[in-house]
């Protein structure tokens, strides 16, 4: 199994690379439509803003690959931003159009309570979780964000800061955490192992 | 199910080893920094800090190494900071592997830093630090490690600093550093009740009493300290323990 990370030149690819690795699974950093296009499994690390990603998406030419990856089947996991970018819009940048793969928008979490969501939190399981399987039910997760999707018919997991939002969302070959599995010490691991051994 | 209370490990770095001084200064040798962030990754701490506590020009790919280095080890976010002046600074500290950057004298001396920061990494990786010392009936922001004043309040700097886009407060009580004399609290619950960020407590720790005392009425969403965990006076697993046990929530590790 070799995961293709879509590298949009943001943030720290490497802390997932290196999560990969101790898994015992190769990857590849790629930004280019011919790679997408070719790849076994995708996965879609983000952190920063979702303008950048979004922009990226587009003057890379890979939204494109990446949607007909998707429909055909390629197993594919987005972390943080690449678990929002699935979604039709997000109030982070509302003027751009989002992947349209999930019906809803992101929005802020509740000024109630303090952001960025940072640190670290537990899940309420929706319904059955693939992605989660073998993982404690009390398990403790790394989230880093201020925006998130609300709680709809594709996630499977839940948490909640000020509001209930989507924290694990499955359709079919798509996954999406919008916390960080890669800084998630030993619950983390689990995840990405189950992805691996699900996009196998 | 809430958000969990941090308990943030940092390691105080000349080149590879981790130092520590008493009342910024007076340093001795704390061990290699490599070997306890493996350490703390296993005890259950929830996030690490890396500071260049030398932070010259000249020996910043030694820095960037320790980041490395210390990044390999960790399955839990770095932070890492000390001498980031520039973008460039940030980005290669980022591209050495850290999740996020801290940023202080220079920030103050070009607040514009942050936004720039907070613009190409987003906001929940740019950690303003403020060193603060009490004068009269206010905190006074210091830079250069806490040797000089800046002149500015610090509860006005941490608003303008979150509305320039930091993410996160790193708050250390130039007064309790070093002291083991506990977290200033009321420093700590004026800025965490001031800004609309995570304030991440630093300074004076060292009993298991005072991490209890700067969650609850310092209202300090993670507490940092660096000794007393190095010198193993506390052990991360045993004060989460006593956390949990006072209805505190904390991760507890596996």
């Amino acid at each position: 199994m070799n995961v293709m990370l879509i590298d949009y030149g943001a943030g720290n690819v490497a802390s997932v690379e290196r999560a990969l690795q101790r898994l015992g699974a190769r990857s590849q950093r790629s930004h280019s439509p011919q790679c997408i296009a070719k790849a076994e499994a995708l996965l879609l690390p983000g952190v920063g803003h979702y303008a950048a990603l979004i922009r990226a998406l587009d003057e890379r030419a890979l939204r494109a690959p990446l949607l007909d990856a998707l429909q055909r089947g390629v197993p594919f996991l987005g972390v943080c931003l690449g678990l929002q970018a699935l979604y039709e819009t997000s109030e982070e940048a509302p003027e751009l159009s989002g992947l349209h793969l999930l019906h809803g928008s992101v929005r802020s979490l509740p000024a109630t309570v303090k952001l960025p969501h940072m640190g670290w939190n537990q899940l309420q399981l929706a319904r059955p979780s693939r992605l989660l399987e073998g993982i404690s039910a009390d398990a403790y997760f790394y989230f880093a964000h201020s925006f998130a999707a609300s709680s709809n018919g594709d996630a499977v997991a839940l948490s909640n800061h000020g509001a209930d939002f989507a924290a694990v969302i499955e359709r079919k070959n798509i996954f999406g955490v919008q916390f960080h599995p890669e800084k998630s010490g030993a619950p983390g691991a689990q995840l990405l192992e189950n992805f691996l051994r699900l996009a196998a | 199910m809430s958000l969990a209370h941090r308990i943030i490990p940092c390691l105080d770095t000349d080149g590879a080893r981790v130092v520590k001084g008493v009342n910024f200064v007076g340093l001795r040798d704390a061990g290699d920094a490599v070997a306890l962030a493996a350490r703390y990754n296993a005890e259950g701490a929830d996030e690490l800090v890396v500071l260049d506590i030398a932070a010259s020009r000249d020996r910043r790919p030694t820095f960037l190494e320790t980041i490395r280095r210390v990044a390999a080890e960790l399955a839990i976010p770095l932070t890492a900071g000390g001498g980031i002046r520039t973008l460039d600074d940030a980005r290669a500290a980022v591209r050495a592997g850290a999740d996020k950057v801290t940023v202080n004298t220079a920030a103050v001396a070009r607040p514009a830093l942050i936004s720039e920061l907070s613009r190409e990494f987003g906001a929940q990786a740019v950690v303003l630090a403020i060193d603060a010392k009490r004068v009269n009936d206010h905190w006074d922001v210091m830079v250069r490690g806490g040797r000089e004043s800046a002149n500015g309040d610090v509860l006005v700097w941490a608003q303008q600093g979150v509305e320039l886009g930091a993410g996160e407060i790193l708050l250390t009580s130039v007064d309790r550093d070093g002291t083991q004399l506990g977290f200033d609290t009321p420093l700590t619950s004026a800025v965490s009740r001031a800004v609309s960020v995570p304030v991440i407590a630093s300074g004076g720790a060292k009993l298991p009493e005072h991490f209890a005392e700067i969650f609850s009425e310092g209202a300090a969403d993670a507490a940092l300290a660096a000794s007393i965990f190095h010198d193993n006076l506390q052990s991360i697993r045993e004060l989460k323990e006593y956390l949990s046990a006072r209805k505190i929530e904390v991760r507890l590790p596996c």
